[in-house]
Formats: C-alpha cells, sequence, structure tokens
C-alpha cells in the first residue's frame, strides 16, 4: 500500500492517539525531571472554629514569582526516579552495606515502597498470567466436548467474570470472603479452623487477589481459545487418529501447537493488564498487605487532597512503561523475527 | 399580587420544607462544587434557591471532589466559583492561592455570622464553617455494665475495659478501629495528638516524628488492635460501622457523622441502638487533650473569577448556610450556624471539643505526612519491624514527598 | 479405550461445572441479595442471613424488598446515569469501529516495516496507567472549558480504546486473503472502494467482537468517567462508586448493590444476543488465510 493512501486511513485513529496518549505520555516524562520550586514559608495565626494557633503557611507571592520565571518547577534530572519512593538507589547502598547477610537485605528492599509494589505487580503477573492461559485453555476444551445444545448457555455462564466491572466485582467479592461470609465461612469449615480469614494474613490477601485475578480474566482466555479450537481443521485431527493418537496425543501435537499462536496473544493482552493491576486491590482494601505499582501512582495523585504528587506519580508511570516493555521484549521480538502478526497467524 | 405572593410561597415550600428569602443577587454566575453527602446537599439545595433572574446556580457534587478541586480552581476562570472544603482540603487550596479572602464580602453582606465560623489565616478569612465533625468515643452501655466497667475516659481504660469484656466472654473483639489507608494514618494523627507530640519541628516542614511520643502512640494502636477483629488493617469507616450494628463491638473511636446512622433505627436491633452512646474521644498517657481530631467544613470563594460572580457566589452561599437551612435538616450535621438545634447525636463531637480536642493541622505539607504515616505504619501493626523503624520510614517517605513539592 | 474416555469425559464435565459454579455464583448472590436490607446482605452476624432475609423481615415487613432499587432509579435517579452510559458507550463502540477498521486495515495490508512499528508504539500506549493520563487531562480541560461534557469524554475513551482496537482488527484483516481487495483493485477500483465494496462485507464477525471489547471498556471504566465527567452527565460505574460513602458518610450500599445489578442486565443482553457472533468472529480472525 502506497503511503499516501496508508496515511489516508490510518490518520484519524493516530491523531486521536497522538492527541490524548502520545502526548500525555511526553509530558508526563518530562514533568518527572522536575520537582516544585521551593515554597516561600512564613509563620501565621490560624484560626478555626475551634481556637487560633501559629501555623505555617506558603507565601502566595513570593511562591508565585519564582513560578513566573521557571513554570515546570526545578529541574532535577533523575532525582525523583532515585528517591527513597522509587528506584532508592542510595538506600539500596546502605541496606547492602549494613546488612549481616542476604535475607537481611531483602528485607531491607522490600521495605521501600517501590520494590514491595514491585513483587507484589510481579509475582500477581507471573502467578495470574499461566493460570489464566491454562484454566482458560481446559475450560475450552471442556465446552467443546459438550452436546451442543448446552453450548450456548453454559458460554454464556463463562464469559459471566469478565463482564462485571472490577470494582463491583471485588466489592462483591470482599464481603462474600469476610470471615463472617459466604465463602469465609465455608473455608473455616472446610479447614477447620474457627479464626481463618483471608484478611488477616498478608500471604492469604495475596493468593486472595491471586484468585480474585485469575476467576476475572479466566473467561477472555476461553473465549478465544474456544474460538481457535472451532477452526482446526476435521482432517487434521482425523488423521492423527487414524495414526493411533490417544486424546492425549491428540491434544499434545495438534491443537496445542494449532493454538499456540492464540496463547501468545492471550499473554501479550494479560502481562499488560496484570502489570497494572489496581483495581481489585482499592475493591479488596488490601493495601496493608498488596500494593501494586499503579496502587502507588494512585496514591500519589490521592495524596494531598488534589495538591498531586504529579512529578511522582509521573516517574512511576513511566517505570510502569518500562517494565510492561521489558516484559513484552520477548513477544515483540519473537513478532519481528518471524515478521508476520501475533493473533490469526497460521 | 395576593394570588401572586400565595402562589410564590407555595411554590417555594414545595421545594423546601423552610422557606428562603430572596438572596439579593442581581447577576453572575455561581458554580458550587464539593463532596457528596447528605450535609453539603442541603447546603447546595439552599444556595441553588437564589437562582433565577439574571442568577445562575449549578451544583455538582462529587465524591472524587478533593482529586478535582485543585485543577478546577487553577483553571481561569475556574469551573467552581465556590468550593465546599474541610480542614484539609483548604490547605491544599491556599498552597496555590486558590481561594481568595473573603473579608471584604463579609463586611459588605454578611450578617447573623458567628466569629468561630471565620477560618482565618493571617487575618484574612479564607472559609466561612458551617459544620463541626470529630472521631469519637462510641460504646456499648449494656455490654460496659455487664462487664462493671464505667465508660472510658483513657486509651488505658478503654483497654482495660476491653480486657475485662473478653474475659468475661461477653465479646470476642470488643474494639473497633478504621485502620485501613488513609484511616490509619488519621488514627495515629489522632493519638499521637493526644500524646501531646509535635510532628515539625518549629517553624519549618522537617518532620520530627521518630520520637518516644511516636513511639508511645505506636504502642498504644499496636495494644489496641490486640482486641480488634484480626481483619483490621482492611476496616474502613463502612466495615467499623457494620460491625457495630452486628453488636460484634462495644468500643470504638468512630466520626461523629456515624452518631446519627446507627441510631437511626436501620441496620441494627432495637437493643443494640438503645445501648449505643456516645461520648468525648478518650485522653491517653495522662493527657489533658481528647486524642483526636476537629474537623470543620465550610465554604471557599474561588481566586480566579470576576468579582461580579465572587460577590453573588458569596450571596447565595450565605443563603445555603442560613439558619433556616440548619433547622431544617438539624439531624444531618453538627451545624455551627447560629440559631441551629444541636444535633443529638453530636454529643460526642461537642465533649471532645469542649475537652480541647485539637483542630486537624492546617499545614501547606500536611497532607504529604498524612500519607507518609498511612503507608508506612503498616509494617509494625503486622509485627514486622519495630515501632522506631517504622518511624524512621514515615520521616524518609515524607521527606521524599516533601523535597519534590518543594517545603525542603 | 471406552473406558478410558468415560473417565475422561467425567472429568471434564466436573471441572465444567464447578467452573460454572464459580462463575455464576457471586452474580446469583448478588441478585438476590439486591431484594434484602443491608444488615441482611451484609450480614456480620450469619451469612445466612442474607439468604432468609431474616432482618429484612423486621424492617420491612416482607422477605424481599424493592428498597434498593426504588432508592437507586426513583429518588437517586440512576436513570439519567443509565442514559448517559448508553450515549457514552454507543458513541464510544461506533468511533472506535470506524477508526479502528480503517487503521486496522491499513496496517495489515501497508507492507511497510513502519506498521510494524505502530503497532509497537500503540503497545507502548496501552501501557500507560490510565489514571496517569487523567490526571494530565483535568487542568488542559478545565482550561479549555471542556471538562465535564459527555463528548469530551468519548473522545477520550476513544483515544485510550484505539490501541487495543487497532490489534484485534489487525489481525483480523491479515486473516482476509489479500487477493480478495487486490483483485477488486486491478478491476479499477481505488484502495478505498474496494475496502468499501469488498472488505466491508466480509469483516462483520472481527469487528463484533472487537466491537464487544471496546463496548465492555467504555462500559465499565471507572477512572475516566469519575474525574472527566459532571454529576448530572455521570454515568453509571461512577454513580454507583458514589452510593457506596465514604470515610466520615455512611452511603446507601444496597443501593449500590441495585444498581449494579441493573447495571449487569444490558450485559447480560448483549452476551446473550451476541454470543454466537463473538465466538464466530473470533473464529474467523483465526480462519486460515
Amino acid at each position: 500500500m502506497p503511503h499516501h493512501t496508508f496515511f489516508k486511513f490510518i490518520w484519524p485513529s493516530a491523531l486521536a492517539m497522538l492527541i490524548f496518549i502520545a502526548l500525555p505520555i511526553v509530558s508526563i516524562s518530562i514533568q518527572s525531571f522536575f520537582i516544585e520550586h521551593e515554597k516561600v514559608l512564613v509563620v501565621v495565626e490560624n484560626c478555626t472554629p475551634f481556637g487560633c494557633k501559629k501555623e505555617t503557611r506558603v507565601d502566595i507571592e513570593a511562591s508565585k514569582v519564582l513560578e513566573e520565571e521557571k513554570p515546570l518547577g526545578r529541574f532535577n534530572w533523575f532525582g525523583t526516579y532515585t528517591n527513597r519512593n522509587h528506584l532508592a538507589f542510595s538506600e539500596l547502598n546502605q541496606a547492602w552495606k549494613e546488612s549481616q547477610n542476604f535475607n537481611d537485605f531483602l528485607g531491607e528492599v522490600f521495605n521501600l515502597p517501590f520494590y514491595k509494589a514491585l513483587s507484589f505487580t510481579l509475582s500477581y503477573t507471573f502467578i495470574v498470567t499461566p493460570l489464566v492461559i491454562i484454566i482458560g485453555f481446559f475450560i475450552a476444551l471442556a465446552v467443546n466436548r459438550l452436546p451442543s445444545f448446552f453450548k450456548g448457555p453454559t458460554i454464556f455462564i463463562c464469559l459471566l467474570p469478565m463482564i462485571i466491572t472490577p470494582l463491583i466485582g471485588s466489592l462483591v467479592l470482599f464481603w462474600m470472603i469476610d470471615a463472617e461470609g459466604i465463602i469465609g465461612s465455608l473455608l473455616q469449615i472446610i479447614f477447620d479452623d474457627q479464626n481463618l480469614s483471608l484478611k488477616a494474613s498478608p500471604t492469604l490477601t495475596w493468593v486472595m487477589l491471586f484468585v480474585y485475578g485469575v476467576w476475572h480474566h479466566a473467561p477472555f482466555a476461553f473465549v478465544v481459545f474456544y474460538a481457535g479450537l472451532q477452526t482446526i481443521p476435521r482432517d487434521a485431527l482425523e488423521s492423527a487418529m487414524i495414526d493411533g493418537a490417544n486424546r492425549w496425543e491428540q491434544t499434545r501435537y495438534v491443537i496445542i501447537p494449532h493454538l499456540m499462536p492464540l496463547a501468545v496473544f492471550i499473554s501479550l493482552i494479560q502481562l499488560m493488564d496484570n502489570f497494572r493491576v489496581f483495581e481489585p486491590i482499592v475493591g479488596f482494601n488490601a493495601q496493608a498487605s498488596a500494593t501494586s505499582l499503579s496502587w502507588l501512582i494512585y496514591n500519589d495523585f490521592r495524596s494531598g487532597d488534589g495538591d498531586m504528587l504529579f512529578g511522582s506519580a509521573a516517574a512511576t508511570s513511566i517505570l510502569t512503561i518500562i517494565g510492561i516493555s521489558i516484559l513484552m521484549t520477548p513477544v515483540i521480538v519473537r513478532t519481528w523475527s518471524a515478521n508476520k502478526p501475533v493473533i490469526g497467524a497460521r | 399580587m395576593f394570588f401572586k405572593t400565595i402562589l410564590t410561597a407555595g411554590a417555594i415550600g414545595l421545594l423546601s420544607t423552610a422557606s428562603y428569602a430572596g438572596c439579593g443577587i442581581d447577576s453572575g454566575s455561581v458554580r458550587i462544587g464539593g463532596n457528596d453527602f447528605p450535609a453539603y446537599q442541603a447546603v447546595a439545595e439552599a444556595a441553588s434557591q437564589c437562582s433565577g433572574g439574571g442568577v445562575t446556580v449549578s451544583v455538582d457534587l462529587n465524591k472524587d471532589h478533593k482529586d478535582r478541586q485543585v485543577a478546577s480552581l487553577t483553571a481561569n476562570p475556574a469551573e467552581f466559583t465556590s468550593s465546599l472544603a474541610n480542614n484539609s482540603a483548604l490547605s491544599a487550596l491556599m498552597n496555590d492561592g486558590l481561594v481568595r479572602p473573603l473579608n471584604n464580602l463579609i463586611a459588605k453582606h454578611a450578617s447573623g455570622l458567628q466569629d468561630m465560623q471565620f477560618v482565618t489565616v493571617d487575618g484574612e478569612v479564607m472559609a466561612i464553617a458551617y459544620m463541626a465533625n470529630a472521631q469519637h468515643l462510641f460504646y456499648r452501655s449494656d455490654i460496659l455494665d455487664a462487664a462493671g466497667v464505667a465508660p472510658p475516659k483513657t486509651y488505658e481504660e478503654v483497654l482495660a475495659a476491653a480486657k475485662t469484656i473478653k474475659d468475661k466472654g461477653l465479646m470476642e473483639y470488643p474494639i473497633a478501629g478504621t485502620y485501613a489507608g488513609w484511616n490509619l494514618g488519621l488514627e495515629f494523627i489522632n493519638m499521637y495528638l493526644g500524646h501531646g507530640g509535635e510532628f515539625f519541628e518549629s517553624g519549618s516542614a522537617k518532620p520530627a516524628v521518630n520520637n518516644s511520643k511516636g513511639v508511645a502512640t505506636l504502642n498504644m494502636m499496636k495494644s489496641l488492635t490486640e482486641y480488634m477483629n484480626p481483619d483490621f488493617l482492611t476496616y474502613d469507616s463502612n466495615a467499623v460501622q457494620a460491625d457495630w450494628e452486628a453488636g460484634k463491638v462495644a468500643l470504638t473511636n468512630l466520626w461523629g457523622s456515624r452518631a446519627g446512622p446507627v441510631t437511626d433505627g436501620e441496620g441494627s436491633t432495637p437493643e443494640i441502638e438503645s445501648n449505643t452512646k456516645f461520648t468525648s474521644a478518650p485522653t491517653v498517657a495522662g493527657g489533658s487533650r481528647p486524642a483526636t481530631t476537629l474537623w470543620w467544613d465550610g465554604f471557599t470563594v474561588a481566586t480566579n473569577i470576576s468579582d461580579e460572580d465572587a460577590e453573588a457566589t458569596f450571596k447565595a452561599m450565605m443563603n445555603g448556610i442560613s439558619m433556616q437551612m440548619a433547622v431544617a435538616n438539624a439531624e444531618k450535621a453538627n451545624w455551627l450556624i447560629k440559631g441551629a438545634q444541636p444535633n443529638p447525636a453530636g454529643v460526642g463531637v461537642l465533649a471532645s471539643a469542649s475537652g480541647g480536642a485539637l483542630p486537624y493541622p492546617m499545614l501547606p505539607y500536611f497532607g504529604a505526612m498524612h500519607s507518609a504515616i498511612g503507608a508506612e505504619i503498616v509494617d509494625f501493626l503486622q509485627g514486622n519491624e519495630t515501632a522506631e523503624k517504622a518511624l524512621e520510614d514515615v520521616e524518609a517517605a515524607y521527606i521524599a514527598a516533601a523535597t519534590e513539592k518543594g517545603f525542603l | 479405550m471406552n473406558k478410558k474416555n468415560n473417565w475422561l469425559n467425567i472429568l471434564s464435565l466436573s471441572f465444567i461445572i464447578i467452573w460454572l459454579i464459580l462463575a455464576s455464583v457471586p452474580f446469583l448472590w448478588t441478585l438476590w441479595g439486591s431484594f434484602k436490607v443491608e444488615a441482611d446482605f451484609f450480614s456480620k452476624q450469619d451469612w445466612r442471613n442474607a439468604i432468609f432475609g431474616v432482618r429484612t423481615l423486621v424492617e420491612t415487613g416482607g422477605i424481599f424488598t424493592l428498597n434498593g432499587y426504588k432508592g437507586a432509579w426513583i429518588q437517586e435517579e440512576f436513570w439519567r446515569a443509565a442514559l448517559n452510559t448508553g450515549i457514552v458507550t454507543v458513541s464510544v463502540v461506533t468511533i472506535s469501529l470506524t477508526l479502528g477498521t480503517l487503521g486496522g486495515y491499513a496496517l495489515a495490508r501497508s507492507g511497510f516495516r513502519y506498521a510494524f512499528w505502530i503497532l509497537i508504539a500503540a503497545l507502548i500506549f496501552r501501557a500507560m496507567p490510565h489514571i496517569t493520563l487523567v490526571s494530565g487531562y483535568l487542568l488542559p480541560f478545565f482550561e479549555l472549558g471542556l471538562w465535564g461534557h459527555l463528548s469530551t469524554t468519548i473522545v477520550v475513551l476513544v483515544a485510550i480504546n484505539q490501541p487495543f482496537t487497532l490489534w484485534m482488527l489487525h489481525s483480523f484483516f491479515s486473516t482476509i486473503p489479500k487477493d480478495l481487495d487486490e483483485s477488486a483493485m486491478v478491476d479499477g477500483c481505488t484502495r478505498f472502494q474496494a475496502f468499501r465494496h469488498v472488505i466491508i462485507p466480509v469483516m462483520w464477525p472481527g469487528v463484533i467482537t472487537t466491537g464487544l471489547f471496546s463496548f465492555l471498556l467504555a462500559y465499565n471504566d471507572f477512572a475516566i468517567t469519575a474525574l472527566l465527567l459532571t454529576e448530572t452527565n455521570q454515568t453509571m460505574v461512577p454513580k454507583i462508586a458514589g452510593f457506596l460513602g465514604s470515610a466520615q458518610e455512611q452511603g446507601n450500599v444496597m443501593f449500590a448493590v441495585a444498581a449494579v445489578v441493573s447495571a449487569t442486565v444490558p450485559l447480560f443482553m448483549l452476551v446473550m444476543f451476541f454470543q454466537r457472533q463473538i465466538v464466530s468472529g473470533l473464529t474467523a480472525g483465526a480462519v486460515k488465510g
């Protein structure tokens, strides 16, 4: 296709992405290198309905002068990236020097907010993604074996967890898994432990979030795989059967290779979505035991009643993008070298 | 003429139980933004009565208002001419000079305000408060009677009472607290102020929480958690209220604005409701101040709007916080408005205020401190690190945030 | 051999039954609970209250109550939010698909390396956390007076949705044989005419599947709609979140539950209706090229 025809077709889509995604990304990456001007503070008397007190406030006039000279703030290089609330280089260095053994060092590292969040984010990504693919695959196989009369309603029910709003879905489940709720009580009976509570221990909170993630995302993998199963040529399966292949061998040598490109597509989308895990943490009120990178960004925006920590959030956002890019590199390289589209490639 | 008066009176009567006099505004655009709950709705509704003729009043109340307030008032002209704010919201607005001093407008148009309603900074009135709120002690008189203990006045007594209740097998987890996220930060702030602690070196933004009072605060919080449901780190106000209404808790330090809802005949049994009593927040460690923070809610007027709109906004908001409004909505809040009847569920807030509790600090960098506390003391409460280490982490997290904001 | 197959059948059947239970119980639970009062559905005393409605009987005089629905739809005017969601969703799906089919088709037929890089760039764009984007939009939108309108939100959602739409449709168009449109061009059609007369008639399965995902994104979005819309323009999800209350203030949780059930109904219908197309669309996307 000639360049100008290509351009004619793509410009509306490209323009929308440029203005609303690319431009913000550029502005955010610039912003992440700046911090705000030094504020001029003065001590004044504040009075509220509950009495008066000497307190500091920002001298707006003095601070405005600085701002008008340099509206972006003070250039800070990678200062925000390396400070304690992000990559924390100096803290890491110190922890390395002071800790007696490696476990000590790890303890110090996971005490830092960024690494704490990163450890959950990565665990979530690498546990939920494969489970989603495996469970989705087996559901697809099982549904495919059903008599066609049952297929319709079954597919419909299987899709339910995917279509519910994450914020609301996790809220309902949050109540169900409460120690007094239906799932929580059942678990207490099953494990014969009156004090079992999923919300109390960090480990169980993680497990709970993983299970929720699999529950919510498995239908996506299911529906893609199921569609893929419909396209397996009958003759391929039949010739395998004639060769004396049993079901396992059929699955292993015919079905799985056929569905491989779809699995790549699903893992690409899932890696990305899981790396940005956020809503379940808010829905489950789990921030004490589990934080993710997206949650850190959210927290920066929420702190200070709208007077946001924009630079800090920007830095975490850029680090998130870098993280996702690293995760996706193997997939992208594969696509590049094969020089063919990922989904639907046969 | 006579019919017209009747009709107007009837129309006003339909709109609201109280009738509102004209607001005396000729023209202007009034745009009110704020958090979304019944008391704010009542104020905004009363201010909307000024709509008509050359005056337009629009109201936009949203639960996430605090996330958008700075951006919306930074724009010129500002999206909202008045942002409804509380202690912490006002300091965020003032950091960027987004709200204007109201002294001139007060001199020209205000009558019937009480002096205590003025929120002044360096002699300039930046907001006019109309309601108060605070966390204070809720207790179950029947359970305390059965345990044979008096309503606690100090946190040491709270612990003793909880121990008795638990030992006598009356309840498994007698205490509840709002220990999730932002709430957890506030619980520390309450308790630390009760200990007489200072958050910063005087006159500067340098943190100063890593001291013996900070450690004592954390230890007291940890002792309280021993009598709480093991899920305490996921408990927000909704969860505490649910436990309370289910009769699972005998002592909690909950918001005054939740006192009405737990005694409203819904969600609980009459037995629990009639035995739910409110009193001042307890003191701690021999201190004299109740360990809580007082909150006011008030209205502000934006800087980036025309003087005409500012005047119209001020007049409309004065109508919004009129005595009639407060009388008609008595049960919705603890109004600071002159002539408002005291709210029967407001005794705890009043007792805490008269006991000398401090207001939530209105410092420009306090938001950063609050979120650093909420995030970093969790490890201590989970038993993963010492109190000193947790406080060290709080200071480090705060320093990073405050540096970025230009306070250090 | 037969015996083994039976075992396999039983295994696969029980697996699917377990999954069906896991997938549907939370929905049935919510549906049932939406006709109860808060003290029952969110009972701290005994979860069985949610089934039998003990407190509902005490508080309302019946085992079922419509209070949640009445409160949400009549008192809180949830229909307004439903209407807004309808407008937003329909517009987002239509515009996304229009832009996406054009772009996806071009990417699939370009043959130049830059098409590949555009796709990669789109992936990186998709990696950006939405909340960061929204916080960046806030001030410019307020400054330009664009804030609060449904149209602004629609445009933003379309843009945010483009990367995924482009990927899905690009993959789909790659599976449509090139000869189809190229032979039309040999017959004297321009590229656009070929697209209109040859590609559009065969692209529907892929478009419907992609459309479903656009629909879900627009319908379920919270981060963007919560901050970019005025109260009167609010869509359903932020409205529901608004029912939940805040630290100081009690919410109307049962309104939220009733609203959630109401908001799920259209999704049910949609999936029921388009289920066959969704599957066939994905199938067509993978048909041998």
